[in-house]
Order: C-alpha cells, then structure tokens, then sequence
C-alpha cells in the first residue's frame, strides 16, 4: 500500500481497538460466520444431539477438513486471479498413492507417508504452475487439461482396484477418529495449516505480493514483482495442500477408488467464493474460503435434520453461491458510491 | 481470472489478415491442424483398427457424440464472447428430470419435452441477466446455477429414475435414416450447425460477438448491444441444453438427477481443443466441430482396439494442453526470430510494446 499525496478517504481517527471492532462487525468472513452459526443453531434447536453428542460433535469438525484444505490452497490461487480445477485429480493421485505405500512398505511411518503425500501433490502442483506461468495460458484451461491427465493417470494406475481399510494399518486410520482435548487430530492439522497460510498472506511479503499480482498482473510486474515465480509458489501451495487432502482422505475414510474427489474443485472454488474470495484476484482471505467449506459441508448435513430432503443440498449450495456474488456486488456498488461521495463533498 | 499476458502480437501489426496469400490464411490455421488431426486419426483407425470401418462405428460415435456437440455450439459463441457457461450440464440432467416427471404424471412426451426447454430458456435467461445486466463474473455465476440446477433436479426425482418411455419415442432417438448408418438426431444437429455458423460467421450479431470478445467497452461504443448479446448467448446455451436433455433421456430410456454430470468440462475442453481463445475473440465453428469429433472419434477408436478407456482422459487433457501451448510458442517463436532480424538490421533495442500484456477478461 503506497500513500498518495491526496488521499480520497482521510486515514480513520479511531483507536485500534475500535477499528478491529468495526471490521470485526462488517467483514465478509465474520457474516459468512454468522450464517454457519445460525444453521448450527437451528439444526441444534431441532435435535440437540447436532451439537451436543460427541459423534456429532466430531463429525462437526472432522467433515469440513479435506474441502477445508482444498479450499486453502484453491483461495491462495484465486487470489492471484487463476483458478486450479486439477485438485480434485490431485486428491485422487496421492490418496490412491497413500494406499498403496502402505500396501508394498509394510511398516512404512505414518509421517513419511504424509511428507510423500505432499511432495507428490506440490509436484503436480508445479506441473502446473510451470505450465501457466512459463506458457503465458490461462489457467482454466492449462487445470481443466490436467485435470483430465491426473484423473486418467489414476485411473490406469488404480484401474478397477480398490484399497481397503484393511491394507493400511491401525495407526494410520486411528488418525481419523482419534481426538486431542474433543478436537479431531484431522482437524487440527487443517487448522494448523489455515493459521499458518493466513498468516504468510497477511504479514510476509510473499504473501502482500500475491495480493498485488491478483489485484493487477501488468502492474505488479512492472513494479518488479517476480509474478512467474509468486505464480508458480502458488500453485505448487494448492498442490501440496491437495496432496496433504489426499492423505488426509485416506486417512479418514479408509477406502480409496480411482473415483476419490471427482466433482470437489468446483466445490473448492463454491467455498472460496462463498467465502468472499474474488474470482478475479486480488481480495479475499483463506478464512473466509475456509469458513466457507465448513457452511458448505455443515448444510448438507444439516438440511435432513431441518425437515428438508438432502436431495435439495446442492440447490441450496447453488442459491448460497449466488446470493454471496450478488451480496459482494451490493457492498462493492455501495462502497465506490460512498468514496464518490467523500471525494465530492472534500 | 487467469493469469495475463497472452502475447497479442497482432495488435500491432496493422493488417495481419492480409499480410498472406489466401491459401496460407485459409489453411494455416488452428481450425485446419484441429481438422487434419481429425483426419489423420480416422483414416488411421479405419487402416489398423479392426471393425472401425463397420457400419454401427459411426452411428455409435454420432450418438455418443450428440449432446456434447448440440451444447458445443452455443458454448462457442459464449466463449468468443469471452464468458464461460459452466452449468450447461446442470441444465442438461435438469430438462431430463424434467421430461420423466412429467411424463409419469401424465403429460405426453412433446409436451413435456416443450415445458423443459421453457425451463431450460429460463435457466439461461437466469445466468444471462446475472452476468449481462448485474454484471457479475461468469465463472462465479455458473458455478453457482452449476450446483443450483443440479440440485433442483436431484430434488425433484430424488434417487429414482423414470425408465418407462413409450417406445416410439426412444426408439425415435435411436433411429437412423432410411438405411444409412446416421441416426436421425443428426438432422436436428445439422440444422442447429447451419443456424449457428450463419449467426456467428454472417451476421452483425455475429460481428458483435466477437468484438465483445476482443473489447466489450469498445464494441458498446460501436453500437454493439453487450448486455443484449450476451443475455441471447446464455439463454440459447439455456435451451438447447434442454434439447440434448431431452435427447440424452430417450436415447438412454432414463431419466435421473445425476444425467450428463460432468460434461460441462467435456464440452469446454471440446470447445477450446476446437481453437477458440479462452479469452475471448477468437474461434470459428469449423473448428469445434472437429474438435468434438476428435475427442467422439479416439474415443471409439481407442474402445474398439480394446486400450482402456482410462488412456483418453490423459489424451484428451494433453491434446487441450498442446493445442492452447502451440499458440503461446508459435508466437514465442515468432517473436524471437521477429526481434532477433530487427536488431540485425538496426542494431535498435527490442521494442518492449511487441509483448504487450494482455489482460485476462475480467469483465
């Protein structure tokens, strides 16, 4: 952020405290937030074991992680205004990958399957990054391309094979239930892994350049920002993070099909985008796409309990990503009317 | 949405059009490599791959191919116009879901085929009023009708499926043409292919479409109706989604929630392995025409020689990848050989204007 000699709107005069309170009260991911609230509350008040058995609890939390990680690494991408569709594909890879280094390592530790796991999917996140950045092609198509390759890899690969729970050891699929203080291990890393990535995009220099890229790719270029480099970092993020899905997935569900994760990019970009991510770059944060993908999965398992069919989820998954374009449209017509109105009153 | 600089050499040549003989403009093109490709692998599969040249491959293929190459055409126009319709697939399961509901309630079969595309008009007009008179980004907005019509037609049937179809009607989409090997759908393709070539390539409209691609702001100030246009293009990628609905219902005897999930990807990747620019501008039908048939004609030929089907995921997605990054080297190398004969020349610097970065279509 530079400081232009005149400035359209004065620096605000309130004290820190105030202002963290107003951006608490009118930020994006704070009413996204509200909304995930208000359906925990009313599945709650419908049948109190939503909340207040422990399964439920921890389905609460262990559900959103997978779509969590995904839309992490899927908000870091679009905020420099591509878009990766290849992570569904990626997810598929190396759950599958997973599978099978337990299958021909037996005793093989669980933390080295997690490191393959990611270095795998930061490779076929570099794929891509190196393709976009290096072949000047949008990154729609360059992912929907791989994405097709990457399925059809796995596909070859697994063919009609199936890896059961019983092919993995106990230690690994214990991660998947087991729990630190009622909170699932599984979720924790996601958290760890979403504290960790908001606050690089925050406060590191890396991260303010992403912003910078998104928000105008020539300009950032012509300030001397590395684009290709930050682009390519970017997508090698999204991979990885899609990787860590994958074993996370493995982990939890303990059946891996060369069908794992087909149809979840577009969730991953639905999350982003509830979660006020801008499709074309340059604003949004990583909390809000993941108090996104935990609305997203906390309503399908809400409506059966609200009395409505679980048929109907996906339309009103399709409704809640129109209503948050259109609310974003609103607030942002709203916001240059004020600043034109702050530059013609001065 | 994507990261920029397509290199757009053109725009500073001043007459690119005619800077060469016509048979190399006709011929040296990204429609006509998509069209020898096409060529070379049919003729191929006909010489080495046993029963390819039998009567039921092609009828098979056409059939397979229908509805990805009825939605092919209007994702054309709306990819030229540098938008992107996502939820074509949506509207394709929901006109189907349609078509068997009200046919169990009763409802003959063209009239119930006639609500579903008044359904599927109202999901385009739906997409189109959000992205051409709100203005809000078409990827954003097709993701959501994506999930929105999807979810509406998984509500209505639920997990059951509408099999019963009196047998006039799918035989009807089964049939073939006196006793060629074309089953009869081809006729209504044929006649859509003929609209939509003279739309886009003979008329204003058509002018308008691709002017909005290259510069919407430029073409509204030359007259060109933007909202209109684009509102048109979505609300027939709206309807004749409904039409390959209908067809994909009869020609499978059954109508479900879950109907053509995933050909949206399918269709797009037909669509710009065809030549058409994601950003917008550029592409002719030729060319999609040929790309969908390429993709129909390796897959069948790919069947037939018993190579599992799997391999023609990782074809196709290398064919998108090739074909969008032969563009991106031609002109890499055009313009290095381009920069190097000027500095031999003038010994001047290169002109830093001649890669001039071009800005994704964030409309």
């Amino acid at each position: 952020m530079t400081t232009p000699t005149e400035m359209l709107v004065e620096p605000s005069r309130k004290s820190a405290g105030q202002r963290a309170v107003t951006t608490i009260l009118t930020s994006r991911e704070s009413a996204i937030a509200l909304v995930l609230i208000l359906v925990i509350g009313a599945a709650t008040l419908n049948t109190h074991s939503f909340l207040f058995s422990s399964d439920s609890w921890r389905d609460l939390l262990l559900a959103p992680s997978i779509l969590l990680l995904l839309a992490v690494g899927q908000a870091v991408v679009i905020i420099t205004r591509s878009v990766d569709l290849s992570v569904g594909s990626t997810l598929a890879l190396t759950a599958y990958l997973t599978g099978r280094l337990f299958v021909d390592n037996p005793g093989i530790p669980v933390i080295v399957v997690f490191l393959i796991g990611i270095a795998a999917g930061g490779v076929l996140g570099l794929i891509n990054g190196l393709l976009v950045a290096l072949g000047k092609v949008p990154a729609l198509v360059i992912t929907l391309g791989t994405m097709y390759i990457y399925r059809g890899v796995v596909l070859e690969w697994a063919g009609s094979d199936r890896i059961n729970a019983a092919d993995m050891p106990k230690s690994f699929l214990s991660l998947g239930t087991k729990t630190i203080l009622s909170i699932p291990v599984l979720t924790i890393i996601a958290v760890a892994v979403l504290v960790a990535v908001g606050y690089y995009l925050r406060t590191a220099r890396g991260g303010r350049e992403l912003y910078a890229i998104g928000s105008d790719p020539d300009a950032a270029n012509l300030y001397g920002l590395n684009v290709r480099t930050r682009v390519i970092g970017a997508f090698v993020l999204c991979g990885a993070l899609a990787g860590l899905a994958g074993v996370v997935y493995a982990a939890r569900y303990g059946t891996i099909s060369s069908s794992a994760g087909t149809g979840i990019e577009l969730q991953a970009v639905g999350a982003a985008v509830i979660g006020g991510v801008a499709i074309f770059g340059g604003s949004g944060t990583v909390w809000g796409a993941a108090i996104g993908a935990w609305l997203l999965i906390t309503i399908n398992r809400a409506l059966p309990i609200l009395g409505v069919q679980d048929f109907w989820q996906r339309a009103v998954v399709g409704a809640l990503i129109i209503a948050a374009i259109v609310l974003d449209r609103v607030l942002a017509v709203r916001r240059s009317r004020k600043l034109i109105e702050a530059r013609d009153a001065s | 949405m994507t990261t920029t600089d397509t290199p757009r050499t053109q725009s500073a040549r001043t007459y690119p059009s005619y800077a060469k003989s016509l048979w190399q403009r006709v011929l040296l093109t990204r429609e006509f490599a998509v069209i020898a490709l096409l060529l070379i692998v049919f003729f191929y599969s006909r010489n080495q791959i046993p029963n390819f040249d039998g009567p039921l491959t092609i009828y098979y293929l056409l059939l397979d191919v229908a509805p990805i190459l009825l939605i092919a055409l209007p994702m054309t126009l709306i990819i030229i116009t540098g938008e992107i319709d996502l939820s074509v697939a949506s509207t394709v399961g929901l006109s189907s879901v349609l078509v068997g509901d009200l046919h169990q309630g009763g409802m003959s079969i063209p009239m119930a085929a006639l609500v579903a595309i008044l359904v599927g008009v109202l999901c385009g007009a739906f997409n189109g009023f959000l992205i051409a008179y709100v203005g809000l980004p078409s990827l954003a907005v097709t993701i959501g009708t994506l999930a929105l019509y999807r979810g509406l037609g998984v509500g209505i049937l639920g997990t059951t499926a509408v099999t019963d179809f009196p047998e006039k009607w799918t035989d009807l989409a089964k049939d073939r043409i006196g006793d060629s090997s074309y089953p009869v759908i081809v006729i209504p393709i044929l006649v859509l292919i003929i609209v939509f070539v003279l739309l886009l390539h003979f008329t204003p409209f058509g002018r308008g479409v691709f002017d909005i691609g290259l510069n919407d702001e430029a073409a509204h100030f030359s007259g060109v109706n933007v909202a209109r246009t684009k509102f048109l293009l979505f609300v027939m990628a709206g309807a004749v989604s409904a039409f390959a609905g209908i067809y994909f219902t009869l020609r499978f005897g059954s109508a479900r929630g879950d109907n053509a999930t995933g050909m949206e990807l399918q269709v797009i990747a037909a669509v710009l392995l065809g030549g058409v620019s994601i950003f917008g501008g550029r592409g002719a039908l030729h060319g999609v025409l040929a790309g969908v048939l390429l993709i129909g004609v390796l897959q069948s030929a790919l069947r037939l020689d018993d190579v599992s089907a799997n391999v023609i995921n990782i074809i196709i997605g290398l064919l998108l990848i090739a074909s969008v990054m032969s563009t991106s080297f031609l002109s890499f190398v055009a313009r290095t050989t381009a920069g190097m004969k000027r500095r031999a020349t003038e010994g001047s610097p290169e002109r830093q204007q001649a890669s001039a970065h071009h800005e994704g279509n964030n409309s």
